[in-house]
C-alpha cells in the first residue's frame, strides 16, 4: 500500500493533467462543428477564430466548451472517449465471439506478439552466442566489442523499411518474416552487450579456485560463468523484449502492411481516425507492460531458486 | 571460383589471420592494436561484401556492393546535407535539448517531494519501456509535417530516460555528505548545486547518452509519416519506394556516423564534467 499509493497519485495527476487538456485541444474544431450545426459563436467564421487564441475561444463560448469533451475525431480524444474505444475493440468483441476478427484490436495484437517473439528468440540467441564467443576468443573481443558498442548508437530503426522491400524482392511472402528479422536486430545488441560483461562478472578468485580443482573450460563455463551471468541475462532481456516490441512496430508502419498494432497505427493516420490510433498505443503500451512484467516475474523466480535473490532486489 | 569472390576471402582470410596474431601478440593491450583490430575487421566485412555481391551479381535493387555505396554517397553529397540538416541538426537536436532540459528541471522539481519521487520512478520506468515511437503520427497531426512535429516526438522520447536518470542521481550523495552541508549551514540551493547536482552527473549524463539514440530514431522514424521534401527518413522512405537502395545506404552510413559522432560527443563532455569519477581517474 505504502507503494501503490504515490503511483495511483501521480496516474490521477497524469489523467487529470491529459482531460484538463482536453478542452484547449479541441475547442477549435468544437466551435468549427458549433457554428455549422447553427450555434452562436464569439467570434464568427473559422478564419477570424485563427487569431483567436484557444484560451480566449474557451473563455468568450463557455457554453461550448463541453462540446470539447464530445467530438467525434478529436486531435486530443479524453481518457474515457479512449477506454470506450478501447473497450469496443477488444472486450465487447471477445464477448461477441469475434475476438479475431480483423476489427479486433486483440487480432493484430497477437500478430504483433509473433513477431516480436520470434524475433526476441532468434535476437537472443544470436546474441548469447556472440557473447560465448567474444569471452572465450580474443580475436574476436577485440574485432567485434567496438562494433557491438559502436552499433547501440546507430539509429537502426532506419534499416526497416528496407528489409521489408528486401524480403518480397527475395519472394518471402510472409510478413511476419521481415518484422522479425527487424526484431531480432534490435534485440541482438543489448543482449550481446549485457552477456558479455554476465559471462565475465565472475572474480578472478572464483576462476583461480575452479583452476585448482582442474575444471576443464567447459565445467568452467556451465558451472561459473553461465549461473553468475544469469543477473545480467535478465537485465539484458527486459531491455531486449521493449526494443524487439518497438522494432515489430516500426516494422509495421510503412504502407502496405494491414495487420498489426503498427499498422491500425498508420491506418488510423490515414483514414483521420485518431481514436483507433489512441487505443491501438494503448493496446501496445499494455503487451509492453505484459511481456516486461512476465520476465520481471521469470527473473525473481529464477534468482530466488538459484539463491541469488538478492540480486534480485 | 572467380576472381573477386577468391580475391575476398583471401583478403578475408588474412585480416582474421593477422587479427588472431595482433590479439595473441605481447602488445595486445596497447592503443594501437585495440584501433587497427576492429578497423581490420570492418574492412574485411566491407570487401567480402563486394567480393559476395560482384560474384553473385546481387542486383543492385537487392544489395548494392559498397563502391556502388560510397560512388552514391559522392554524388549526392548535397541531397545527403540537406537531409542533415532537417533531420539531425532541426528535429533531432532541437527535441534532444528541449526535452533533456525540461527533463532535468522536472526531476529537480520532483526531487523535492519524496512522495512524487517515489510515484514518479516506477511510472518513468515503466513508460520508459514503451513503444513511444507510435506517437509519432499524433504529433505529425499536431505540430505539421515540418521539423517541430519532429523535435516535439524527440522530446517525448528522450524525456522519460533522462528524467528517471536524473531523479536516480539526485539521491546519489550520502547522509555524510548532506550532513557536512547542513553544519556548513548551506540553503538548500547551495546544496543542490555544489554537492547533489555534481554527485548526480554520472547518472544525468547515462541518461543522456540513451537519449542520443533515441532522438535519432525518433527523429527518423517520424518522418515517415509525413515531412517536407527533405529528410533522412523522407529520403529513406521514398528510396526504398522507388528501389534506389545505393541512396539508402548512404543515408543509413550517415545517420550511423550522426549517431556515433553526437554520443561521442555527448561522452565526451562526460568526461570533461565527471572527472572526478573514479571510472574517469587515471
Amino acid at each position: 500500500m505504502r507503494k501503490a499509493l504515490p503511483v495511483l497519485v501521480v496516474l490521477a495527476a497524469i489523467l487529470g493533467i491529459w482531460w484538463l487538456a482536453v478542452a484547449p485541444m479541441n475547442i477549435r474544431i468544437a466551435l468549427d462543428g458549433a457554428e455549422r450545426s447553427g450555434a452562436a459563436v464569439v467570434p464568427e467564421g473559422a478564419r477570424e477564430r485563427q487569431e483567436v487564441s484557444v484560451w480566449a475561444l474557451m473563455a468568450r463560448n463557455p457554453d461550448l466548451v463541453p462540446l470539447s469533451y464530445a467530438q467525434e475525431r478529436p486531435r486530443l480524444p479524453t481518457p474515457g472517449q479512449v477506454a470506450t474505444e478501447f473497450w469496443d475493440t477488444t472486450g465487447a468483441m471477445a464477448l461477441d465471439g469475434r475476438a479475431m476478427s480483423r476489427r479486433s484490436l486483440l487480432f493484430h495484437a497477437w500478430i504483433t506478439l509473433q513477431s516480436t517473439f520470434w524475433g526476441f528468440l532468434l535476437g537472443t540467441s544470436l546474441g548469447i552466442a556472440g557473447a560465448i564467443g567474444i569471452v572465450y576468443s580474443r580475436t574476436l573481443n577485440l574485432s567485434l566489442m567496438p562494433w557491438a558498442i559502436i552499433s547501440q548508437t546507430i539509429p537502426i530503426v532506419a534499416l526497416a523499411p528496407m528489409i521489408i522491400v528486401l524480403a518480397s524482392q527475395l519472394g518471402i511472402e510472409e510478413r511476419g518474416v521481415p518484422k522479425a528479422i527487424i526484431s531480432a536486430y534490435l534485440c541482438f545488441f543489448p543482449v550481446l552487450v549485457g552477456m558479455v560483461s554476465g559471462l565475465r562478472s565472475p572474480a578472478a578468485a572464483q576462476l583461480d579456485l575452479l583452476r585448482t580443482y582442474s575444471a576443464t573450460p567447459s565445467q568452467g563455463f556451465w558451472k561459473l560463468r553461465l549461473p553468475a551471468s544469469v543477473p545480467y541475462l535478465f537485465a539484458s532481456l527486459k531491455v531486449g523484449i521493449a526494443a524487439a516490441l518497438v522494432g515489430t512496430i516500426v516494422g509495421e508502419l510503412p504502407t502496405g502492411a494491414i495487420r498489426g498494432l503498427g499498422a491500425r497505427i498508420l491506418i488510423g493516420d490515414q483514414f483521420g481516425t485518431p481514436l483507433a490510433i489512441w487505443a491501438a498505443l494503448f493496446m501496445a503500451a499494455i503487451l509492453a507492460g505484459v511481456l516486461v512484467t512476465f520476465l520481471d516475474l521469470a527473473q525473481r523466480v529464477t534468482l530466488r531458486r538459484m539463491g541469488l535473490a538478492e540480486a534480485a532486489r | 571460383m572467380t576472381a573477386p569472390l577468391f580475391f575476398a576471402l583471401l583478403f578475408w582470410l588474412a585480416a582474421w589471420g593477422v587479427n588472431v596474431k595482433l590479439a595473441n601478440a605481447p602488445g595486445r593491450d596497447s592503443l594501437g592494436v585495440r584501433i587497427v583490430v576492429p578497423l581490420l575487421f570492418g574492412a574485411a566485412l566491407i570487401v567480402l561484401w563486394e567480393g559476395l555481391v560482384r560474384h553473385f551479381e546481387v542486383l543492385p535493387v537487392i544489395l548494392p556492393a559498397p563502391s556502388v555505396v560510397w560512388e552514391t554517397f559522392l554524388a549526392s553529397t548535397e541531397i545527403l546535407w540537406v537531409d542533415f540538416q532537417q533531420t539531425v541538426l532541426k528535429g533531432a537536436l532541437r527535441g534532444y535539448a528541449i526535452g533533456c532540459a525540461v527533463a532535468v528541471l522536472c526531476a529537480i522539481a520532483i526531487d523535492r517531494s519524496a512522495f512524487l519521487t517515489r510515484g514518479l520512478l516506477p511510472v518513468g520506468n515503466f513508460v520508459a519501456a514503451l513503444p513511444i515511437i507510435g506517437i509519432a503520427p499524433i504529433l505529425v497531426s499536431w505540430f505539421g509535417f515540418d521539423w517541430q512535429s519532429k523535435a516535439a516526438v524527440v522530446v517525448v522520447m528522450v524525456f522519460f530516460p533522462v528524467l528517471v536518470n536524473t531523479v536516480q542521481g539526485l539521491r546519489e550523495a550520502d547522509a555524510m555528505q548532506r550532513d557536512l552541508m547542513r553544519t556548513y549551514a548551506a540553503s538548500y540551493r547551495q546544496t543542490l548545486w555544489k554537492l547533489r547536482l555534481p554527485a548526480a552527473m554520472p547518472f544525468v549524463f547515462n541518461g543522456l547518452k540513451i537519449a542520443t539514440t533515441l532522438a535519432l530514431i525518433g527523429a527518423i522514424v517520424a518522418e515517415y509519416f509525413g515531412s517536407p521534401t527533405r529528410g533522412m527518413g523522407f529520403r529513406i522512405s521514398i528510396s526504398v519506394g522507388s528501389l534506389s537502395i545505393d541512396l539508402v545506404w548512404a543515408e543509413i552510413a550517415v545517420a550511423a556516423l550522426a549517431g556515433t559522432v553526437f554520443y561521442g560527443l555527448v561522452a565526451f563532455i562526460e568526461k570533461r564534467v565527471t572527472f572526478w569519477h573514479p571510472t574517469n581517474r587515471k
